[in-house]
């Protein structure tokens, strides 16, 4: 199966609508060793994303990502807003003119996303951000392709692999981000934007099997 | 909570109007979102900026010998790349765009990216992080120092540069040299109220108070029984002077090649003999009485340990909302730095020399 530009913009309204149900949680789980803004600033802006994608509409793969990417960065503010906003922008350059992607193709996309958020950032792992969540699961999917399965198979241990990775902040201490000036107290809870970014893999799971 | 707000979500918004309006030399952009002066001289714009609830930095700031822009985010959240963006290009002269950024997080990762869309629309651009807050010790466990009252001294000095016709290079440098030269330390007696929360980010005792806070309602390293102010602000000296050996890594643009550079830098020691400038900087919420007060103790405890007051500063600069408490911020200067900071300002906040 290939991932057309319909399951792309199915994809960001499946993730707006992630972060309308969940903002108050996002939002819980930043209040706790953060300045609970997470899950208003993925919903402001994810909700802009919605305003501006009958203008990205007509736009190949790379120009949904590149749009939304720079509607991401002027919308949602704080720590996430240039991260997630460099992912979208990095992971168009490789689909720059696509129409659909097969799997190969979307984990491309998606690593070049991340590449993205770690120039940016220099996250490393078991620092409890949002990429202890994508890199394990860009794992599995890479796993599962070299295994010869297909996209759906891929992006269900992706999702599989996304919730275990945002748990498995849980016990880690921060050293990115606001979090890491509680040191040792910010031990024991669940890092917002990793949750985000499992909202985010969940979703394009959902889109893509139908369930 | 009790505020002189309508809604929650313009309070950025109407001050800046309030600002404006106050002083019709300052001029809004309202979208996207930032506050500049007019000044068609051929020199660098240095432009700051961060979340807001720290008035009067930096809106306060702009104005002849200091900044000539800010761009405000929301109450203490970032502005975002495409603000930045848009003041650089509209403040640039041709000699280019300095930003001085505060460490946090947010703040590092919003006014990097606009260095980068900066430079791709041909503006020289630089830009230099503060990060001046000796309570955050370690540098390779966290995001490193923020960057807190040392801001107020270095827009001040850097724009009394930029107004004498130095250029990027120079101001880059120097900014770099003044933020390894700046130490502070904050405490608070009470925790401040975020518009959009409702009540306090922290819960104190009667007797207690939080060492070592940030001006957002971070917690601080610890808290201490009150005592008196003597006793308090040695403690806090303790944690200014021997705070030494403190290094990280900073990243610098590099114009030529179109990205960041990195280097291994430490803050320079402090040793008796040594002038200083001193800031002892309310909170929000903090009586003058008290801060003249701690001023008092700050002065004494400084000339005991063979430092010079060159200069001070006593007064709200760089605030945290509501926060009712204070911050030492010392700055070691030398000639050069005294002469920028005795240059002519004015600024709705800064007005001296004129
Ligand atoms: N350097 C970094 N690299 C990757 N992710 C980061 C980094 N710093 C912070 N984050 C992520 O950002 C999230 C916080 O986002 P948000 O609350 O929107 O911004 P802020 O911290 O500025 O308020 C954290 O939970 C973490 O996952
Ligand atoms: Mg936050």
């Amino acid at each position: 199966m290939t991932l057309t530009k319909q399951h792309i913009l199915d994809w960001l309204k499946a993730c707006a609508a992630e972060f309308e149900t969940h903002k108050d949680y996002l939002t819980d789980l930043d209040r706790e060793i953060g300045d609970a803004d997470h899950g208003l600033n993925m919903n402001r802006g994810f909700s802009k994303v919605m305003e501006k994608l009958q203008t990205f509409e007509t736009q190949s793969i790379g120009g949904i990502m590149k749009g939304t990417g720079m509607t991401l960065m002027s919308s949602i503010g704080g720590a996430s807003g240039p991260l997630y906003g460099t992912f979208f922008i990095r992971a168009a350059t490789s689909a720059a003119n696509a129409e659909e992607l097969n799997l190969s193709g979307l984990l491309k996309m998606l690593e070049d996303g991340v590449a993205g958020i770690v120039m940016r950032g220099k996250a490393e792992p078991a620092d409890k951000t949002m990429c202890d969540t994508w890199w394990p699961a860009l794992e599995a999917g890479k796993q599962t392709a070299n295994n010869g399965e297909g996209m759906q198979d891929a992006l269900a241990a992706m999702a599989v692999a996304a919730e275990e990775g945002a748990k498995a902040t849980i016990p880690l201490q921060a050293r990115k981000g606001r979090a890491s000036y509680l040191g040792e107290r910010s031990i024991g809870h669940q890092d917002a934007g990793a949750t985000s970014s499992m909202y985010m893999i969940k979703a394009l799971k959902t889109v893509v099997t139908g369930g | 909570m009790k505020k002189l707000i309508n809604n929650v979500e313009d309070v950025m918004k109407e001050q800046v109007e309030g600002l404006c309006l106050a002083h019709p030399e300052l001029k809004l952009s309202e979208d996207p979102c930032y506050v500049y002066r007019e000044d068609d001289r051929d020199t660098v714009a240095l432009v700051s900026g961060g979340g807001s609830g720290h008035e009067p930095m930096h809106i306060g700031f702009i104005g002849e010998g200091m900044l000539r822009a800010a761009c405000p985010g929301q109450v203490f959240s970032s502005p975002t790349p495409d603000q930045i963006l848009e003041c650089g290009k509209a403040v640039n002269t041709g000699k280019g765009v300095l930003l001085l950024i505060k460490n946090y997080t947010g703040d590092v990762l919003n006014f990097e990216t606009a260095v980068e869309l900066l430079h791709f629309e041909d503006i020289p651009v630089g830009s230099v992080t503060i990060d001046d807050d000796v309570a955050v010790k370690d540098s390779h466990y966290t995001a490193g120092r923020r960057g807190v009252g040392a801001t107020v001294l270095i827009e001040k000095i850097v724009g009394a540069a930029a107004e004498s016709g130095a250029d990027l290079e120079r101001l880059e440098v120097l900014a770099r040299g003044l933020n390894n030269k700046s130490r502070s330390f904050g405490v608070a007696l009470r925790a401040c109220v975020v518009p959009a929360v409702g009540k306090p980010s922290f819960d104190l005792a009667d007797d207690e108070i939080e060492f070592g806070v940030g001006i957002h309602g971070e917690p601080g390293i610890k808290r201490r029984k009150t005592g008196g102010v003597q006793s308090l602000v040695t403690d806090m000296l303790k944690e200014l002077l021997g705070n030494t050996g403190y290094s990280r890594t900073v990243r610098s643009w590099n114009r030529r090649e179109g990205n960041w550079d990195e280097a291994e830098t430490r803050v320079e020691d402090f040793s008796a003999g040594d002038e200083l400038i001193v800031m002892v900087n309310g909170m929000g919420a903090t009586p003058a009485s008290e801060l003249y007060g701690a001023y008092r103790e700050v002065h004494k405890g400084l000339a005991a340990a063979g430092f010079k007051v060159a200069r001070n500063l006593v007064g709200n600069y760089c605030t945290a909302l509501n926060m009712e408490g204070f911050s030492i911020t010392l700055l070691k200067a030398d000639a050069e730095t005294l002469t920028f900071w005795d240059a002519p300002v004015n600024a709705p906040s800064l007005r001296w020399g004129q």
